[in-house]
């Protein structure tokens, strides 16, 4: 084992890491580490671990790696060697210290973004092999404390963020009278058996970013779509569970979603601006249940409003003046094509779009994705240094225009707000449907 | 030397084409036993437009991003692996003796060629030798195991080299060389070479999983 990598500011204490690595005993790391090995992994892990020829030409795929000066312990290839290869070159028989160090590496220092996939010359899926890794560390029950925390909120409430029952339903009557004093007649329809979409949200919304609600509902009631939203558990489709390696749990959040929009007898589930639950929902919620691609259609805002705006139900008044540059979040582009119909939005909804580079497919990722924002503040500066090379991304936007960024997704939004903060990049942050309720007809 | 050399030609030959091919099959049906076994998922998403479509984007040079930001590895990468797999198959020595032994023949390298890729994959090693040895990323992750693989690859092309000039004691090296190509042949299932094996399949499915699933590149 090497030496840790470098890191620029002292660990804050992260209680649920260090109090579950406390409790371990090497028996126990032994027996766990080969109980997913054996029981759980198959050809995937062996067929790539074997084929991988260690020639590091994964690391410059790597938003961390970059930032940190190419250091190769955030090289994709020298983050499985810290965590995966040692596990199997020494069967499980690895220390506590040894586990605490793999946590810090698979839960704060990978976004499960993939972007290595795509310069891995065997298309070697890196992310997925630290997917394992969490596994083994929710298994030995020493996940970072903030994002255990919201899976056990999944667990007990089935939302994110510890939404009781009859808080839901009342924020959405809150916004729809908020939204009334704009439209008097505008509704937030609550449980209409029937209807062409289910809208569901992930439960930061409703805790505290109610005016998405707010404005999801306005363009909804313009659209004349016929929608809903559920009054019962099943509305939140976030997941912090995938990304802690609790699929058990994961399934039970999916489960919820999809049943609950199969009783409501919609014909799409649209969501609002969110990547990871897009990735929970088509990509691994669904094959977890058994479904190859999701059992109802599910419709990511990005394409939503693409439609919206393709077919005409949205007119707009007068487009956003200030010049914008467009992110392109790992789980919906890289996880769904969907980039172009992103710039279709950007275009009609903009006077002028600033491409940042690299971009679409190859945009760098937030940071603040596949679990790493939810493992909380102690691990801010980890995201924030270890992703200098956005800041240097968005400046260059900014050099050539961009006033305004785009973010169709909370995690990089959240996330974004961090780096542009922290390196004085001054661009304001903004979702698609912040602007599209801006610059959008509404009835006088 | 001579029942020395009669062993390394003779019964081991076969030992090592054995081994090569029974491996490359064992290896194989284990991936594909795992598969039914523990992820018969895979099946659900592999689709043949995508794989090849993966697999040659990534068999041209400069095709991918990073094959493109990474020029002189390209080039070195393309020109090992070109030679390394042309040399052997075609060089006229090699087919001179399927003849002899079987009276089967086809078309060979000239020899200038084949002296020329030959010292290509000398010189390609030597490459990825300096960069293991020297860029940090490739360092971090290097085990004594690469060193050995390496050796394992260019041993067959030196020794080869040596003996086609007969420049040191032309038996010795003759024999060096058969033995070096089938400890070589041997390895590939069985170490990291089997990289020859499964990249057609890690490639396929990564290419499935972008293009049927993500709709986009994985290039």
């Amino acid at each position: 084992m090497s030496e840790p990598a470098k890191t620029d500011s002292p660990q804050a204490p992260d209680i649920g890491l260090s109090s579950g690595i406390a409790r371990l005993t090497p028996e126990k790391i032994e027996k766990v580490i080969n109980d997913v090995i054996k029981g759980e992994t198959g050809a995937r892990l062996h067929t790539y671990v074997e084929t991988c020829i260690h020639c590091g030409l994964c690391s410059e795929a790597c938003h961390y790696y970059l930032s940190h000066d190419n250091d190769p312990h955030f090289a994709p290839v020298g983050k499985v060697k810290q965590t995966i290869w040692e596990m199997l070159r020494k069967k499980g028989k690895v220390s506590p210290e040894f586990m605490q160090q793999a946590a810090l590496v698979a839960h704060t220092q990978c976004n499960l973004c993939k972007r290595c996939a795509q310069y891995c010359p065997f298309g070697i899926d890196i992310a997925y092999l630290m997917t394992v890794v969490r596994r083994v560390i929710h298994k030995l029950g020493c996940t970072p404390q903030y994002i255990q925390d919201t899976a056990h909120s999944h667990s007990v409430m089935l939302n994110q963020m510890w939404v009781k029952g009859d808080e839901w339903p009342d924020t959405l009557q809150w916004q729809e009278e908020e939204a009334q004093a704009e439209i008097p007649t505008l509704r937030i329809p609550l449980e209409k058996e029937g209807a062409d979409i289910m809208y569901s949200v992930i439960a930061p919304e409703p805790k505290f970013q109610a005016q998405l609600i707010y404005q999801a509902a306005v363009i909804m009631d313009v659209a004349g779509v016929d929608w809903t939203m559920p009054a019962t558990t099943g509305w939140d489709n976030s997941d912090m569970a995938m990304f802690t390696g609790d699929y058990e749990l994961m399934g039970r959040l999916k489960r919820s979603h999809f049943e609950t929009a199969a009783r409501l007898r919609v014909k799409r589930v649209v969501m609002g601006e969110c990547g990871h639950a897009f990735r929970s929902v088509y990509d691994m919620g669904n094959r977890w249940l058994g479904w190859q691609m999701p059992p109802i259609p599910i419709v990511h805002a990005i394409d939503f409003f693409y439609e919206l705006l393709k077919e005409g139900k949205i007119k707009i008044a007068k487009k956003f003046d200030s010049p914008v540059t467009l992110h392109d979040p790992c789980n919906v582009v890289r996880g769904a094509g969907l980039e172009e119909k992103a710039r279709y939005v950007a275009q009609q909804l903009c006077e002028e779009v600033v491409e940042m580079t690299p971009n679409r497919e190859h945009n760098y990722c937030c940071c603040a994705g596949g679990g790493v924002i939810n493992c909380g503040p102690p691990y801010k500066m980890t995201r924030i240094q270890g992703n200098r090379i956005k800041a240097e991304q968005l400046f260059a936007a900014k050099t050539r225009g961009a006033r305004t960024l785009i973010t169709p997704c909370h995690n990089c939004h959240s996330g974004l707000h961090d780096i542009v903060h922290h390196y004085g990049v001054g661009l304001d942050i903004k979702f698609f449907g912040d602007i599209l309720y801006d610059v959008m007809e509404k009835p006088e | 030397m001579h029942d020395v050399y009669n062993f390394v030609a003779g019964p081991l030959v076969w030992v090592a084409f054995i081994v090569f091919f029974g491996g490359w099959l064992f290896r194989l049906i284990r991936m594909f036993s795992l598969i039914n076994k523990k992820e018969p998922f895979i099946y659900t998403y592999m689709s043949w437009k995508y794989s090849f479509r993966s697999i040659f984007r990534w068999m041209i040079p400069f095709a991918t991003t990073n094959w493109r930001r990474k020029p002189v590895l390209t080039i070195v990468t393309f020109a090992f692996h070109i030679c390394l797999i042309i040399t052997p198959i075609f060089l006229l020595a090699h087919i001179i003796l399927f003849d002899e032994a079987w009276n089967i023949s086809w078309w060979s390298l000239p020899e200038g060629w084949a002296d020329v890729m030959t010292l290509i994959v000398i010189g390609c090693c030597i490459y990825f030798l300096v960069r293991r040895l020297k860029s940090p990323e490739v360092q971090f992750v290097t085990y004594p195991s690469d060193y050995i693989i390496l050796a394992i690859v260019a041993a067959p092309f030196i020794t080869g080299f040596l003996a086609y000039h007969q420049w040191i004691n032309y038996q010795l090296m003759l024999i060096l060389h058969i033995l070096a190509g089938e400890i070589m042949l041997m390895a590939i299932p069985f170490t990291r070479l089997s990289h020859m094996i499964f990249s057609p399949f890690t490639r396929a499915y990564m290419g499935s999983e972008f293009g049927g699933v993500r709709h986009t590149r994985d290039w």
